[in-house]
């Protein structure tokens, strides 16, 4: 229930991003599509099964974003540094790092984040372990990457989808 | 009107700037995860600004121009970790300043 709730809100909201327009003949026949489509592909797929909808996650969702384009801008800097200096300082190393998220969403979103963050990008996911290339390996044990990696993102993604 | 022309292009400006660092990276970094990295992260904000500018400039195309820009945050980072997850398993060499490669040892202790 809460998957197609949840599933119907977003495809309606593209469907008013698409359409741009709120006359009601569109919103009834954005309703329908977006009903068949949820009625076609939810049920086989249940992807916001496991999204929290308390008070406190409804509030990481809208802080997330913040959170998520703050690193973003910081990556492109750090990047852009790098490849501006001349010696090109980087210490490249491929690290593993643990996660705690379940959810299959959850974790999409956290390697998608973590690979638009500073100098980091989810080569491989195999059961609990995410294999990431770091740019500037600080630390090469998984306890010290999983630190500086992964719990930024974690303790939000956590909250919204356990 | 005209302010907002001005603004937009100044914002697409930055952007293809963040684009050309981007390109460059390409270039200089020295093997092919590192390019990915430089590739992946540049070309985001740079093509998220350009399409900013363009939506301050023409504020009617905003709705679609951030469908554009949620379909690139979602889309970039999958294919930038497709390449990456194909490019090592089919054992391209990371860079000789490599200092560890846990996935290898990971694949290695699985394989033994």
């Amino acid at each position: 229930m809460k998957n197609w709730v949840v599933s119907m809100i977003l495809l309606f909201g593209l469907w008013l991003l698409l359409s741009a327009d709120l006359a009601v003949p569109i919103l009834i026949a954005g309703f329908i599509v977006v009903f068949l489509i949820v009625l076609l592909f939810s049920v086989r797929n249940p992807v916001f099964r496991d999204i929290k909808l308390g008070p406190k996650a409804l509030a990481y969702i809208i802080i997330y974003p913040v959170v998520f384009l703050k690193a973003l801008v910081m990556a492109n800097f750090d990047v852009a540094r790098r490849v501006l200096s001349p010696s090109l300082p980087i210490r490249p190393a491929i690290v593993e790092v643990r996660t705690i998220l379940h959810s299959p969403i959850g974790r999409l979103m956290l390697a998608n984040s973590i690979t638009l963050t500073p100098g980091t990008l989810t080569v491989e996911i195999q059961g609990d372990s995410l294999f990431i290339h770091w740019i500037d390996a600080s630390a090469t044990d998984i306890n010290g990457a999983t630190e500086s990696i992964v719990r930024g993102f974690e303790k939000y993604l956590e909250v919204i989808y356990g | 009107m005209q302010i907002a022309h001005i603004i937009g292009g100044i914002v697409s400006i930055v952007g293809s700037l963040f684009l050309l660092l981007g390109a460059l990276g390409i270039v200089r970094m020295p093997d092919a995860y590192n390019r990915i990295q430089a590739g992946t992260k540049a070309t985001t904000l740079g093509t998220l600004l350009f399409l900013a500018g363009i939506g301050i400039a023409e504020p009617g195309w905003l709705p679609k121009l951030a469908v554009l820009i949620l379909f690139i945050l979602f889309t970039n980072p999958v294919s930038s970790h497709v390449l990456a997850r194909a490019a090592h398993h089919i054992g391209i060499a990371l860079t000789s300043r490599t200092v560890a490669d846990k996935l290898r040892e990971h694949e290695e202790a699985a394989r033994d």
